[in-house]
């Protein structure tokens, strides 16, 4: 699969806020997310491929185009979902998005019906003649798709999109960005501090952290790293049994419940956990095998343990 | 069914090179404006006294004993001076939510984030505002001209005063460039379209004022240069070959006009841009 971005020791300042540190990252064509917490430099890596952000050191290309030297032609061929409410002020939805596709070079006739198409396609058709200022955060959120579409561009940008929306309007919308990069041809980069919906509609993740890549590859192989994966609770001393399992090279992490996750590297199954807990004199309450998620990569990641 | 299955299609058709969407932008701010009866009634306000020296001049033509009323080019002169209240008010109107209004709805991101410019999108916004204050200002102006010479049936006048339409154009565009450039400095300098009107107001009046109080403290004119109305003002008698001294020199006016310009740009530069980096 072609790589759509590339960037090479990337690094981007805030003043003298490192917000990416020689950020090395490929992104194959298709689904790919951006993940991490926030503040990990996910927008700022996206701004910075659009050309609105100049980085203080490396190189980046976006559809085999280097952003420092045709800005403006990956611009024309990019979509940019930003994460903030955006809209050109005083327009309906059919005017801005067609204002949208105008600006980048379509003609007005084309950029109309373009717009009316895409309307319809985000699920706002029959609220395209209402002002946008009008839209509650969930339309907000699709028409900005909408106006990131108009152009048919090859790349779309997402940043959040599914920011502030309630359970079934978040489906919806990744429902629809699951439908454009798997059976609508269009390659898009999916920001996200969100693991389910990376999980959900991506089949590539770039894992930010701290403004430095924490991990990058196929999800299906970021969670296939071999060993395997436990739910565990246990009754004693907690905190010592988790000080044993790590000195035993088994990584672990608490979960919202009160069971663990437990990493155990190679072959030695429950029994192994089983002993260890014997030695150490802790009760094993739960011990269930389970399947390694993209939330486990995460952790792993970053250090989340 | 989903709704969102109804279809998304490749686009295949034309797309326009680089280099055009200031135009794009233009035209969404004029159509946007000649919508609103408000603006179209103000626009239509300061054609009168447009039609007031029209009907002079058709009087001055027809009536022999109406020649004190017969144009001059000072009649010109006179004529832009009266339109700058027109222009202040066009300013305000069009200009002050040019960008303040993008701002206010993070617009500046989706613009941006397209194949334009910077430059282009200021380009687009001040061309929204020039051609309404060139409509107020140069337009009537050069009809007016056109008038004289149907009205007397002659070009005489004009022939006697060829410096008019460079002298007509000259002064319109100092008057639209300057205002529009202000206006559109100050409103990227807020995301609210009434601070913004306020400020252009309050900067207008309160130079004036100022001007006034130290000429009259000082006895020098010269102090002309801290209001943008003295300077343009000396400008135009300088244009318009009036007689007498002008109150500033019109390098020192030009060379002020041309700072303030400077100044507004260099704003402009700082302001536009699609991520405000606060450090």
């Amino acid at each position: 699969m072609t790589e759509v971005v590339r960037l090479q020791g990337v690094s981007v300042q805030y003043g003298r806020q490192w917000a990416l540190r020689d950020v090395t990252a490929a992104c194959p064509g298709g689904a790919v997310g951006l993940l991490g917490p926030n503040g990990a430099g996910k927008s700022t890596m996206i701004k910075a491929l659009l050309g609105l952000l100049p980085p203080v050191q490396g190189e980046m290309r976006v559809l085999g185009l280097d952003v420092r030297a045709a800005p403006l032609q990956i611009r024309g061929r990019i979509g940019y979902m930003p994460e903030s409410d955006a809209h050109i002020p005083g327009m309906n939805a059919v005017s801005f998005v067609a204002y949208c596709g105008e600006l980048a070079g379509l003609p007005r006739a084309d950029a109309m019906q373009r717009a009316h198409e895409v309307l319809y396609y985000v699920g706002l058709g029959e609220a395209r003649y209402r002002n946008v200022e009008t839209y509650s955060t969930g339309m907000k959120q699709r028409i900005k798709l909408a106006q990131a579409l108009v152009h048919d561009p090859d790349l779309l940008f997402l940043d959040e999109p599914t920011n502030g929306m309630d359970p079934k309007g978040r489906d919806e919308m990744l429902e629809l960005v699951r439908d454009i990069a798997h059976n609508k041809g269009l390659n898009l980069i999916l920001s996200s501090h969100l693991l389910p919906d990376v999980e959900y509609t991506c089949d590539h993740v770039v894992v930010l952290d701290k403004g430095s890549v924490a991990a990058q590859g196929p999800i299906a192989g970021l969670k296939g790293h071999g060993g395997r994966v436990f739910e565990l609770r246990v009754k004693g001393d907690t905190d010592r049994f988790v000080e044993v399992l790590r000195a035993a090279g088994v990584d672990c992490h608490a979960t919202d419940e009160d069971v663990m996750r437990v990493f155990v590297p190679d072959d030695r199954g429950g029994r192994y956990l089983f002993e260890l807990a014997w030695r150490e004199g802790v009760q094993v309450r739960h011990l269930r095998p389970s399947v390694p998620t993209l939330e486990d990569v995460f952790a792993h990641a970053v250090g989340e343990r | 069914m989903p709704i969102h299955d109804q279809g998304y299609r490749r686009y295949g058709g034309r797309r326009a090179p680089h280099g055009r969407t200031w135009w794009v932008i233009a035209r969404a701010g004029l159509l946007e404006r000649v919508r609103e009866r408000r603006f179209l009634a103000l626009l239509l306000f300061a054609w009168a006294p447009f039609v007031v020296r029209a009907v002079q001049f058709y009087i001055s033509a027809n009536v022999p004993q109406a020649g004190v009323f017969a144009p001059t080019a000072q009649t010109f002169r006179e004529f832009l001076d009266q339109q700058s209240i027109f222009i202040f008010f066009v300013t305000i109107y069009v200009g002050s939510g040019l960008i303040a209004n993008d701002r206010r709805a993070n617009a500046l991101q989706i613009y941006l984030s397209k194949p334009l410019t910077r430059v282009e999108y200021v380009a687009g916004k001040l061309v929204t505002l020039m051609i309404f204050l060139a409509a107020v200002t140069w337009v009537p102006a050069i009809l007016l001209l056109l008038l004289q010479m149907m009205f007397a049936g002659s070009t005489a006048f004009i022939r006697a005063n060829l410096f008019l339409v460079p002298a007509i154009t000259v002064f319109a565009a100092l008057q639209v460039l300057v205002s529009a450039f202000a206006m559109l400095a100050l409103s990227s300098l807020s995301k609210s379209r009434r601070f913004v009107a306020i400020t252009y107001a309050g900067v207008i009046f309160f130079t004036a004022a100022m001007y006034q109080a130290l000429r009259a403290i000082t006895g020098s004119s010269s102090w002309g240069l801290i209001s943008p109305v003295e300077t343009l003002d000396a400008l135009s008698a300088v244009v318009f070959r009036s007689p007498g001294e002008p109150s500033i020199a019109a390098s020192a006016a030009l060379l002020t006009l041309a700072a303030l310009v400077g100044t507004c740009v260099w704003i402009l530069e700082r302001r536009v841009r699609a991520v405000e980096v606060v450090t």
